[in-house]
């Protein structure tokens, strides 16, 4: 559970998003102070992300936002009333853990809030042409048993 | 601050006093001049190397003192006496203070004299070329000078056999070692503070804002940083994260109309804080996003401004000013962690526990030719060129590769050296576990007989039955395997004598711990005096020493090219190892021998000692010149 710095700010951040939200994003879950959950849509109609709309987890520690929260897709299968696949990009692995500076340690800061990464996911998506996974994604998916915040990624490309 | 300090020498006071310095029992001559001849007998196959003549000087003009010589060492003194300076140094730090320095008239507080000449090491960054040359040069010719006393004096103390054995292990500077100093964390931050103080005097900056330019230039020599500042202000400020012109005191302040975008709270008195970026947040977050950059992350020097893509970075005046006390320390302290990590002529001592840091000018791109090993004032000695333990002779870069090499190799090279043969055409290591002497090589499909190594469609209808020993392609098999197993050989000799020693070692240190003991049960059995026990302990020290670069010489020697001077190298390596044999044979003796010993020891010891810094030195002197790897 979060401690009340971190839920302060998210309920201030859950007031302004029901006021106003940004075209393409809606949110699914905010009843919880720990994890939210949030649908976003690419605006544009880039072949790769037509029609479809992906689903995000946001896990808040009690340090947020000083601290990043934990980010990533999630997956309901086709069969669902609302299929939600994990979007394919050369930064997003197929378990849906998603390889980006601004959710680490190093790029985020404390002025960011869920908006604001969902349109930094949302713009990584729009500018995407490469139909494909990162490197080493079938390792990772099979191997990687840790958590996300203890990954250590090495952010190199600043192209996608 | 200097837990380790040795205490004053005063047994010695009286003792260097009583004229018994020159008489010298017959077997110590007759040894003396058996270790002449053997310097006169190694050592002239050097005559192509100039540096070589020092070293016999060094070694055979400390025996015998003849007139000329003197002359020379008088020039040689004078020399030396600008460099006495620093060397004191050294033997203030690795505990053991030469009669001939203390007669000089050292101070007994290094502390004091840390604060005395932080200017010496300021300069000598300035100067570290020059610096470099001139221990090339210059230096050893001066060392070797005041060397030549101190070892005849280090003979008139052991043949006296009461004073402070320990000088036979004295730290005169050789051609091996390194000039360095010992810092401790308080003079780490005056160093630190004196740079700041000084760039922000000459620039006309805020201190907290040269600490920035200089910590994001990773503390450059002075003179760069402000050629550099000059040229392109405006761009370094802003690449340094401290924007354009700094004016003001930063103080937080109440705004009207604020909303903090951090917690998103607002109200009329909400204290808040902008750096000059003009980024507000409301002081509390401000802590909370400080303490945990600093307490979470370990950041000090480069933490940005909270307000999203702003590079500015938090200054220590913002620091103090939002933190609480406990984190200022941590702040404090992982400034200094930092500036020791960016200095490339600093290091932290990596002892356990140990919070010294050593200053020495040696560099990384001569780290090829020279073996830097320093000593800590916790004891410590250890390379500053890798920070592992002391490796002299080889240098780092062989070191590496040396334990990459058996870290990889030895266990495995052993066992394939035993069991496997190499495929004649593609040389795959193949293991037989069965079957019959036709091998098919599953790499290359080569068709061999197992036996004599020659091709298998030689063996016409003699199947599984091998008597065709002449055959030629099954003899150059055999001789091209001969080639890559004596390769695998030499490595297996090199390795085993250097984990011999490693493991020797090791036993000689539990000897080491026992040391002590010996030496209060000789003292109660044979009536000697503490004092005069300690050359056990002395014994003992030498011993862990010589092995240690022994154990170095069998890496170093696996990389020599076969030429005369590595052959004088190995001759080196043998009478050393001889000396170490049976000096650690002598060592294990029973108790009630050991008083009779008690000469013999003494003199072994020192004969170890010598012969360990004959090698080092003509080790080094050799390194230095590249003569010896390429």
């Amino acid at each position: 559970m979060a401690s009340s710095f971190a839920g302060k700010r998210l309920s201030k951040e859950l007031l302004k998003m029901h006021e106003h939200l940004p075209p393409g994003i809606t949110i699914v879950k905010s009843d919880a102070l720990d994890e939210w959950q949030m649908d976003i849509r690419v605006l544009d109609d880039n072949p790769l992300y037509k029609d479809q709309t992906y689903r995000l987890k946001f896990a808040f520690s009690d340090k947020y936002p000083i601290e990043p929260p934990e980010v990533q897709f999630i997956e309901l299968p086709s069969t669902s009333d609302t299929p939600r696949p994990i979007p394919m990009h050369p930064h997003i692995y197929s378990n849906g853990i998603i390889c980006l500076d601004l959710l680490g340690q190093s790029g985020w800061s404390p002025v960011q809030t869920v908006e604001s990464v969902c349109m930094s996911l949302q713009s990584m998506l729009t500018a995407n042409t490469r139909d494909e996974r990162p490197p080493g994604n079938s390792e990772f998916v099979a191997y990687n048993r840790r958590r996300i915040r203890d990954i250590n990624f090495v952010y190199e490309d600043d192209n996608v | 601050m200097f837990p380790t300090l040795p205490p004053p020498p005063t047994p010695r006071a009286f003792l260097s006093d009583v004229p018994l310095r020159f008489i010298t029992p017959p077997s110590t001559r007759k040894r003396k001049a058996a270790e002449a001849a053997i310097a006169d007998d190694t050592l002239p196959l050097l005559k192509s190397a100039t540096k070589a003549a020092h070293t016999r000087n060094a070694t055979s003009t400390s025996l015998s003192d003849t007139p000329s010589d003197k002359d020379e060492k008088k020039k040689e003194k004078e020399k030396e006496n600008t460099k006495q300076q620093d060397k004191l140094d050294i033997e203030h730090l690795t505990g053991f203070v030469s009669s001939s320095s203390s007669s000089v008239g050292q101070s007994q507080c290094p502390k004091k004299r840390g604060i005395a000449t932080p200017a010496t090491t300021t300069a000598s960054m300035d100067s570290d070329d020059d610096f470099m040359s001139d221990m090339s040069s210059d230096d050893f010719l001066g060392t070797q000078g005041s060397d030549d006393e101190s070892i005849g004096e280090d003979f008139g103390d052991l043949d006296t056999g009461f004073s402070d054995d320990k000088e036979l292990i004295s730290h005169q500077r050789q051609p091996f070692e390194v000039e360095f100093k010992v810092l401790d964390p308080p003079e780490i931050e005056r160093e630190q503070l004196a740079q700041i103080n000084n760039v922000a005097a000459i620039l006309g900056l805020p201190p907290e804002s040269a600490a920035i330019l200089l910590r994001f230039r990773r503390w450059v020599q002075q003179e760069r940083l402000i050629e550099e500042y000059i040229s392109r202000e405006d761009e370094m400020l802003e690449e340094a994260g401290l924007g354009t012109k700094c004016q003001g005191v930063a103080k937080t302040e109440v705004v009207n109309d604020f909303m903090c975008e951090i917690c998103c709270e607002d109200g009329p008195d909400l204290e808040t804080y902008a750096m000059r970026c003009g980024h507000r947040f409301c002081v509390d977050c401000y802590r909370h996003y400080l303490s945990g950059k600093i307490k979470e992350e370990g950041e000090a020097a480069r933490i940005e401004c909270p307000g999203d893509n702003c590079h500015r970075i938090v200054d220590s005046r913002s620091l103090d000013l939002l933190v609480t006390d406990d984190l200022k320390d941590r702040y404090r302290e992982l400034l200094t962690r930092t500036y020791v990590d960016d200095k490339e002529n600093l290091r932290w001592c990596p002892a356990p526990e140990c919070q010294y840091a050593i200053d020495c000018s040696v560099k990384q791109r001569d780290l090829f030719r020279i073996v830097p090993t320093v000593v800590c004032a916790c004891k410590h000695d250890f390379c500053f060129g890798c920070s592992l333990k002391d490796h002299q002779p080889t240098p780092c870069l062989l070191v590496k590769r040396w334990l990459q090499k058996c870290e990889d190799d030895s266990e495995t090279a052993n066992w394939i050296s035993a069991n496997t043969k190499e495929c004649p055409r593609c040389q795959s290591t193949i293991e037989k576990n069965g079957g019959c002497n036709h091998m098919t090589c599953r790499k290359c499909k080569h068709e061999f007989c197992w036996m004599c190594m020659g091709l298998w469609s030689e063996h016409g209808t003699s199947w599984y039955n091998c008597s065709r020993y002449e055959e030629k392609s099954g003899s150059d098999a055999r001789t091209a395997q001969q080639k890559s197993r004596a390769s695998l050989d030499r490595y297996l000799h090199y390795y085993n004598r250097y984990a011999n020693h490693e493991q020797s070692a090791k036993l000689d240190k539990d000897l080491y711990l026992k040391t002590e003991k010996k030496m209060t049960s000789l003292q109660s059995q044979s009536g000697l005096s503490w004092i005069e026990v300690q050359f056990l302990d002395t014994a003992s020290q030498v011993l862990q020493q010589c092995r240690q670069t022994l154990k170095w010489t069998y890496a170093f020697a696996f990389y020599l090219e076969r030429n005369n001077l590595t052959e004088i190298f190995e001759d080196n390596q043998k009478d050393l190892e001889l000396a170490v044999e049976s000096l650690s044979e002598m060592f294990e003796k029973p108790v009630p021998e050991l008083a009779e010993l008690k000469v013999d020891i003494l003199d072994k010891t020192a004969y170890c000692n010598k012969r360990r810094v004959i090698l080092l030195s003509d080790t080094a002197e050799n390194l230095s010149k590249s003569k010896l790897i390429h």
